[in-house]
């Protein structure tokens, strides 16, 4: 099981690049049709965009599941946040660093809550936005 | 978002969406990154123990911020979070909504707080989230 000395533990950095091709399969697939994400050069990602960037060019996707020795098919979603602090818009290569904050325990060990908080930056060293993701992992019940 | 400024108590966002399918489901597996099989994958997904594939919380999320966007520019909104409450199953016909139940001065700009849901057909609560924006 997850413990506290996971806090702190660092990931792969990944670097990834807004491209219009990619961005295009997304808001399709969402049926999005405001013309603002498709007005060229200057459109903004849509708001949960970076979550799916940093995992569509990571070697690794899951390198944080493997590292801390958590079986994928335990893990659900618990909660997620984005702090936006400036435009992210096509043709942008951003670079996520992610690390562990939190791991806390519930119900008695049945669940283990940890949080991976990441940073981002773009290509000019701007620090664009944090993101923040809560990993529910349902614990093997101690036979 | 217009330049009149929004009153607490005010339902700005509002959209409703298809109802879920498993093609939507593999659609946002490769659009999205996120290649989970417990999303797309049933025999994956019973051996997690779970009944069905179900729907990627970030796609939920992806129509929360759809609905969120329809009614507030990108470029004004400061944070956006949720917390998934419920997993979303296929078939699920998702409605969201947003209300403003706070104004506030925050990094020397006016902004509004919102509190956002996500609800199925049933009116069972999926997502519940809060968004920052700039008036």
């Amino acid at each position: 099981m997850v413990d506290q000395s996971a806090v702190g533990r660092t990931f792969t950095p990944v670097t990834a690049r807004v491209e219009p091709g990619r961005l295009r399969f997304f808001l399709d697939t969402l049926g999005e049709t405001n013309p603002v994400y498709r007005d060229g050069a200057a459109a903004p990602v849509p708001p949960t965009y970076l979550f799916c960037l940093e995992m569509m060019d990571a070697a690794e996707p899951f390198e944080f599941l493997t590292a801390l020795d958590i079986d994928l098919a335990r893990v659900l979603h618990g909660e997620q946040r984005f702090d936006y602090h400036a435009p992210v818009v096509i043709g942008d290569t951003l670079t996520f660093r992610p690390r562990v904050t939190s791991v806390t325990e519930k119900k008695g060990g049945a669940m283990t809550l940890i949080v991976v908080e990441t940073a981002v930056t773009n290509q000019g060293g701007i620090h664009v936005a944090d993101t923040s993701r809560t990993i529910v992992v349902r614990n093997a019940r101690p036979s | 978002m217009s330049s009149s400024v929004p009153s607490v108590g005010d339902r700005i966002v509002h959209k409703e969406f298809p109802p879920i399918t498993r093609h939507r489901l593999a659609l946002y597996c490769g659009a999205s990154g996120d290649h989970n099989p417990i999303h797309v994958d049933i025999d994956f997904a019973e051996a997690a123990g779970f009944p069905d594939v179900f729907a990627h919380g970030m796609l939920v999320m992806g129509y929360l911020g759809q609905a969120l966007t329809d009614a507030v520019a990108p470029s004004r909104i400061r944070s956006f979070s949720t917390r998934f409450a419920a997993i979303t199953q296929l078939g699920a016909a998702l409605t969201c909504e947003g209300t403003v139940t706070e104004l506030i001065e925050q990094g020397g700009e006016k902004r509004a707080k919102l509190a956002l849901t996500t609800k199925d057909q049933n009116g069972e609560v999926k997502l519940a989230g809060e968004a920052v924006i700039a008036l």
